[in-house]
Order: structure tokens, then sequence, then C-alpha cells
């Protein structure tokens, strides 16, 4: 496999290169967007109540809470 | 079936249209698409987000980070060659090796948690196994893995200590064995640097999605090395990308101050997050754990959260010194933490209190009000005091 540098390629090559990509992706089967975003929506809720930057957490439970007082090792 | 591609906006031939102007009115067609399926769902209302600690330590510009599986150590890189681990939850610095080379601009945690890699103007990504033994010379144990014919700009273990994948400024992304130092496969189609890479989340197969000077994000089978799709809607470099926790879409940061969500079954950009006001470029993006807050690290030195479904700013962090150069949320999702080249990281969380004041607002209406009037009494009984004072003086007189 050979690794290549894209400043060595000429304007030429990088265009080829779209080409062959644009040709691939042409054949890609797409769902309905409307689909995708409602899905999207349903997961973020499904897993709203567990995600602790949204709901925020009691400063007891905090892993990151303010230290203070003394500890002893 | 594919929704009809909006229609392209109406050439001007007078006027000043900015090609701003012009992507805002062409994105507003399509990228409204999540916030119209939004609609009615519950705003979040604004969030205070706090620091809780500050690790300072690197003495230069701090340009990559990334969070150990146990949700408590952090890798960091900097401008001066010293890649630091810290515990997050006591500050204190457990281990730091000196990289050969300056600029390191790309640091990551083993699965395992005992080793880092990193790499950056050395051209090459070197993994460090981490011992228990603070004294050992971790420079000793170096093993250099990959070899790129330029910078490397972001490296990743895949779901194992065995295997990295690295991007440079080559154009080139490619995936290593570590043991051997071996190339597995190259993944060749961005036409500029690539600047970033994620993996997907494990339980959705081998691909990762890279973004590049290009302004092209491409999703990649690690298998075949084929690009499976490409995105091009940015209008400058992309800095960062992360997917989706579902792993179904991936958010892009890019130095055209935008972040952008990309819909990998639909394949195409679904949400925009701008504002007129930001004009810096997103260093670094990264999501919440549900997906529903999107965190962006800006040039202009803050921090903007997005509500993902909304579309809306819900919180804007300031703090940093210089611009926030990398952002990671933790593994179990409890805070953030950010890289910035003020030389420092921090982490911060959302501040339950002052977040939640809406259900605690009849508590602080009562502490408030007492307060005051406790204050104002104070002040009436100290003028007349003083009133009375000095009129037993006049009378003396």
């Amino acid at each position: 496999m050979p690794v290549i540098n894209v400043d060595d390629l000429t304007d030429k090559d990088k265009a080829v290169m779209e080409v062959n990509q644009l040709k691939t992706e042409v054949k890609l089967e797409r769902w309905l967007t409307s689909k995708c975003c409602e899905e999207l929506k349903e997961y973020i809720q499904a897993g709203e109540e567990e995600d602790i930057l949204v709901k925020g957490i009691p400063e007891d439970k905090n892993p990151f809470k303010e230290k203070g007082g003394c500890v002893i090792c | 079936m594919r929704d009809p591609p909006p229609p392209p906006p109406p050439l001007e031939t007078g006027g000043a249209s900015s090609p701003r102007d012009v992507m805002t009115a062409a994105s507003a067609v399509s990228s409204a698409l999540i916030h119209q399926v939004a609609e009615k769902v519950e705003g979040l209302g604004q969030f205070v987000m706090k620091t809780r600690r500050t690790l300072k330590g690197h003495g230069n510009k701090v340009l990559c980070m990334d969070w150990c599986k146990d949700k408590r150590r952090i890798v960091s890189s900097s401008q001066d060659g010293k890649v630091i681990v810290w515990d997050a939850f006591t500050t204190n610095k457990e281990h730091a090796v000196t990289m050969p080379c300056t600029w390191v601009m790309a640091c990551a945690y083993a699965p395992s948690g005992c080793a880092v890699a990193c790499g950056g103007l050395d051209n090459k990504c070197s993994v460090y196994p981490l011992s228990l033994d603070k004294n050992e010379n971790l420079a000793a144990k170096k093993k250099s893995v990959a070899m790129h014919t330029n910078y490397l700009s972001a490296c990743s273990f895949t779901n194992s200590d065995m295997q990295i994948l690295t991007s440079s400024g080559d154009g080139t992304c490619a995936l290593w064995d570590v043991e051997s130092g071996q190339l597995l496969q190259s993944f060749h189609g961005h036409a500029a640097d690539v600047l970033c890479l994620d993996l997907a989340p494990s339980e959705t197969g081998n691909t990762f999605v890279s973004g590049g000077c290009d302004k092209k994000a491409n999703v990649w089978d690690m298998r075949s090395g084929q690009c499976i799709q490409s995105f091009e809607t940015h209008e400058s470099d992309i800095n960062s990308v992360r997917y989706y926790p579902s792993g179904d879409a991936f958010a892009s940061g890019s130095d055209d101050a935008t972040c952008r969500l990309y819909d990998l079954r639909a394949d195409r950009e679904v949400a925009i997050y701008s504002k007129e006001s930001i004009i810096f470029g997103v260093s670094s993006v990264d999501f919440s754990l549900s997906g529903r807050l999107l965190f962006g690290g800006y040039n202009d030195y803050t921090i903007n959260v997005w509500d993902v479904l909304k579309g809306t700013r819900v919180s804007i962090l300031f703090g940093h010194e210089n611009r926030v150069s990398t952002l990671r949320v933790s593994p179990d999702g409890t805070a953030f933490s950010t890289g910035s080249w003020d030389h420092t990281l921090r982490v911060c969380d959302d501040c339950y209190f002052l977040s939640n004041l809406t259900t605690l607002q009849p508590r602080v209406t009562f502490l408030v009000t007492s307060c005051n009037v406790c204050c104002f009494s104070l002040f009436f009984f100290f003028l007349s005091d003083l009133g009375l004072r000095m009129r037993t003086q006049r009378m003396k007189w």
C-alpha cells in the first residue's frame, strides 16, 4: 500500500480522485432526512435523563466537587 | 429515496452578496431539518458551566488532550514537546515525557490506560507504555509506530491497544499495528492536510471520519480503505470531527466559525450551529453523553454549548486567556475538559444549583428577600442613630 503526500499530487490527480469518489458515492442508498432526524431526536430523548451535563449532578455526588478540608491518605 | 436538493441561490449581478450570505441562504433551506423535527421538544433554558479544576504545568500552548477510560486521568501535549498525564480529581501530574520534537499536536490514551500515543512535527506517532514506577524513564521505552511524510495531526487507538489510527499533513490517514509498527491500511482521498479524525463508537462497526483543509469530511471503511461518504459544506478547514453517540451522525467544527451536524444515513448536513456574533473558528467539538449538547472550543477563547435539537446556544464559558485548542467530554459524561494556548487545561461541568435556579426559585426568592430586608433595616437603623447623635451634639453646642 503506497503512502503518498498530497503536495506531490497534481491538480489533475486530485480531480481524478474526486471524480472516482463521486462515482462510488452515487450508488449509495439514502434514507429520508426527516426519518433520520426523528431517530436522532428519539435517541437524544431516550438518553437525556442519564446525561449529567444536561441534568446536573448534586454537589455531594459530583466527583469534581470543590476540594476542601483535609484529606488523610 | 433522496429528498430533492435545495434550489441553488439566485445569482446576484449587482449588490454585495457576500459568500457567507449565499451560503447562509442555501444552508438555511437544507439545514433547518433537525430544528423542524424538534419544534415540539422542550427547550433547555440557560446553563451555567463552572470550572472545577485548572491543570497548570505546561510551559507552552496546550495542543491536544484525551481522557483515560477510567474517567479520571487525562493526557495532554503541548508546543514545548511535553506530554503530561494528570489525575483530574487531584490535579496531580502522574507522568511527564519530553518528546524530541516541538508542537506535539496529537496525543491519545490507550483503552487499557497503560500507554499513551503522541506525535507532531516529528512526522511520527510514538507509543509510551506507562508504568506504575514514577521514577522510571518513560522515554527509554518509547516505541515508534507510525511514519508519515508530514506532520502528525491526530491519532487514536482503535478498540484495543494493538492498533493506532493516524492522520497527517501529508493528506493521508493510516492504520498501524503497534507491536510491529507495520502499516495495515492507508486511506487516500483528501486533497489537502487531514487535521482530525474520530472512530465510530464500537457498536456501529469499523468506520471512522476524518476532516481536512480541503473542507471535506470523509467517512472511511477501515477494512477496505475505501472512502464511503464525503461531505463538503464547510467554507473553510475542518479542525475537528466527532461522532454522535449513536454512531449515525457526526459533528464537525471549522475555521468558518460554524459547527455542523451530518447524518450518515441521509448522507447530508442536517444542522448548522452558528451565530452572527461568532466569527472565530472552532478548534474542537464534542457531544455530551446523550447527544443533546454540543460543546465547541473556539479561537476567541470561549466555549459555546449548543442545543443539538434546537440549534440554539445554551451556554457560553469564559475563563481561558487564549484560544481553546482542544475539548473532550469525559467517558462517563460527568464533565468536559479543555486545553488552551494559555498553557492550562480546565475541567468544567454543569453547575447544578445555578442551572436549576428556576426550580429552586421559591427558596432563593425567600433568601434574597430576607437578606434585603435585613440590610435595609440595618441601614435605616444606622441612619437614625447617626441623626440622633448629630442632634444631641448640636444641642450640646
